[in-house]
């Protein structure tokens, strides 16, 4: 088509505009990060990931595939990050250390409890449980809900003559880990015939059932029947649970006070790395069967832009994001470990 | 009259030669095209139990064959034995063919002999939608509905008719190798019911004819004449639906218990190797256990080969001796 030469230089002109418009677009382009492990945490973290997206200008894919998923997948560097409700064992780390060269660091983000659930319909107030009566139950000892163990915590509750039907996870979890955690802090017998924490062990008695799901649906079914589940899961499908006694002798019912409280006892003696149970954990009011869940970050982070989104929304997480975990049914983090996360974050390089 | 011979003239062309040029026919490239398929699918089968192979040897080496007879399963002390989760398997299998049998070729007789065709088409069409229920949704059904009728109904009056028998007894929770056995036996129905009445549809008219012009009632022909007729195709649905029982997961691991044990009763709890592996599988870690799981798989697989061959064996036997 023929242009004069004025009609031609516009056309050039106009191309040029629409070209340098084009192309100062995309200079605000989004981070992508990917990350995998618990499903404890999941629901608070896609909540953060969704309000950071805004915030920070990144994109953050979770997985939850399982703590043991996302050590795999931190360590093997298929995902930019990973989560845990276990801390990870020395083996652990140096397994990613030996891969990667440097360490893999880890930030306490929540906090949970696992609950002990029963069925017991003429029971009507919440059962008090001591820390051997639990650790009867579990190993098989105690095999009525009337054994003087249960009943000397519970005056002026008549207890049934019923079998104790014991329920426990089928599936490897972190749920089992925190359970089998604490009765081993407070059973030498436990210790003895079961071993130490795990994911997964070799349960002396009971069922197993898949999931918090399972093992709500097996105590449910039957009378007498008692497992443990996550406290979030007790509360949105209102299952009875009982308190439990913890290390200043107080009968303690699992809600936000108490298991934030067990964090902040146990917090004088967190290590720097943040690896630390705080089952069983000194101080007033605190719940013995709670547990931090962590976030795996690498400590050497090559691409500048996943760095600063990551770091940005770490420290967005510790701080502004713990007031939206307790709508969720999440306790935040005490005080005292946010801060001291705050300076562990300087770490990352 | 003689008819010419119609021999060429020519001399006869080299072999090497007259492949390549049949290859331009669609016989040679239909056959060659075929046998890669066919070695395609079998490679895959091949590095499918290599890759089991391979990655067992970690458990392999640390415990050998005594893995199959050993009844612990710890993962704190790296103690893994596979005999409860073989015996669960084994056990919930047969059960589920002992129920799903007799139901389901009575099921294909009725469908292909006696039923009116229209009723024969709509049972057919509804029961052939049964197998493609997701196996889940067997266990949401077993867990809501059957492990608490049979926990309330089914096991009182067992025990009272049954209740001498070793394998009635003891107290049951509901989840046990009984409630495995049930579902198994619903899902593995309609594969045992859609392939015999094919099968049995197949028979030829004349021997059914035949036999009814010698007197035989409609019975005795369908028994006597039809049955028989059929036994290699109904066998043949009954390992495609051993085959399903055996490596079913989840509805399974919902309403068996998850507990590695071995009882003579139906009414104890028990596990299977599908079930173990799924449950345990994402979390396993230790390189042991990870291998102790796989090595698991192997077993499965192995098992399903040697009860597959025994089968046929027995079948080979038994039609010897009737041939």
């Amino acid at each position: 088509m023929k242009l004069n030469k004025a009609g031609f230089r516009t056309t050039v002109a106009s191309t040029f505009a629409l070209l340098a418009m084009g192309a100062a677009a995309p200079a605000q382009a989004q981070v992508s990060l990917t990350g995998a492990g618990a499903t404890f945490p999941a629901p608070i973290y896609q909540k953060w990931f969704s309000d950071y997206q805004s915030i920070g200008n990144a994109q953050i894919n979770y997985q939850p595939n399982g703590s043991g998923g996302g050590i795999k997948a931190v360590t093997e560097g298929v995902t930019d990050f990973g989560a845990s409700d276990m801390p990870l064992t020395d083996e652990q780390l140096s397994d990613y250390q030996s891969k990667h060269g440097f360490k893999v660091l880890l930030f306490p983000t929540v906090l949970g409890a696992v609950v002990p659930t029963y069925n017991l319909p003429s029971v009507s107030k919440p059962l008090n449980f001591t820390p051997a009566a639990l650790a009867g139950i579990f190993l098989g000892t105690i095999t009525k809900w009337n054994d003087p163990a249960i009943a000397s915590a519970n005056k002026g509750v008549s207890l049934p003559n019923l079998d104790i039907n014991v329920a426990h996870r089928s599936d490897a979890s972190g749920t089992t880990f925190v359970w089998t955690d604490y009765l081993s802090k407070v059973s030498p017998e436990w210790v003895q015939k079961v071993g130490k924490a795990n994911t997964s062990v070799q349960w002396p008695t009971g069922i197993g059932g898949k999931g918090n799901d399972g093992v709500t649906g097996i105590v449910k079914q039957q009378e007498g029947a008692i497992g443990y589940v996550e406290l979030i899961y007790a509360v949105k499908n209102k299952l009875a649970y009982g308190s439990v006694e913890n290390s200043s002798k107080q009968f303690v019912a699992a809600d936000l006070a108490s298991v934030t409280a067990a964090a902040a006892g146990a917090a004088k003696s967190i290590p720097d790395d943040f690896r630390v149970s705080i089952t069983n954990a000194p101080g007033k009011g605190a719940y013995p069967i709670s547990t931090f869940t962590w976030l795996l970050v690498p400590s050497k982070i090559s691409d500048g832009a996943k760095k600063a989104a990551l770091v940005g929304f770490l420290k967005w997480a510790i701080t502004k994001g713990q007031d939206e975990v307790e709508a969720l049914d999440y306790a935040k983090l005490p005080s005292s470990v946010a801060s001291k996360e705050m300076k562990a974050i300087a770490l990352i390089q | 009259m003689a008819t010419p011979a119609l021999t060429s003239n020519l001399p006869p062309r080299p072999a090497s030669r007259a492949f390549f040029d049949r290859l331009r026919g669609g016989d040679e490239i239909a056959y060659l095209l075929t046998l890669a398929c066919t070695v395609a699918t079998f490679l895959i089968v091949v590095f499918l139990v290599g890759e089991l192979w391979f990655r067992s040897q970690a458990a392999i080496k640390a415990f050998g064959l005594n893995f199959l007879f050993t009844s612990t399963w710890n993962p704190n002390a790296d103690q893994f034995g596979a005999l409860p989760f073989i015996y669960g398997t084994c056990v919930t299998s047969f059960l589920a063919l002992l129920i799903a049998v007799p139901f389901g070729v009575a099921s294909a007789v009725f469908l292909s002999e006696m039923a009116p065709p229209m009723l024969s088409n709509i049972f057919t069409f509804l029961i052939e939608l049964l197998a493609a229920v997701p196996s889940v949704i067997y266990g949401l059904l077993g867990v809501f509905i059957l492990v608490p009728v049979i926990r309330h109904d089914l096991v009182p009056v067992l025990k009272h008719a049954f209740g001498f028998l070793p394998v009635f007894k003891g107290n049951t929770f509901g989840f046990s190798f009984l409630s495995a056995g049930l579902v198994l036996s619903v899902m593995i129905m309609p594969f045992i019911v859609s392939v015999s009445r094919e099968v049995l549809l197949a028979v030829p008219v004349e021997q059914r004819e035949a036999a009814l012009a010698l007197g035989a009632t409609k019975w005795e022909m369908t028994w006597q004449i039809v049955l028989p007729n059929a036994k290699t195709g109904i066998l043949g649905s009954i390992f495609l639906a051993l085959a399903r029982a055996l490596g079913e997961t989840m509805a399974v691991t919902m309403v068996i218990g998850n507990t590695p044990v071995i009882s003579a009763s139906l009414l104890s709890p028990g596990y299977s190797i599908a079930a173990v592996i799924a449950n345990e599988f994402a979390e396993a870690n230790g390189a042991l256990y990870v291998s102790s799981l796989i090595f698991l798989g192997l077993v499965l697989f192995g098992l399903t080969i040697v009860i597959n061959a025994v089968a046929r064996i027995f079948i080979l036997m038994t039609s010897r001796r009737t041939a």
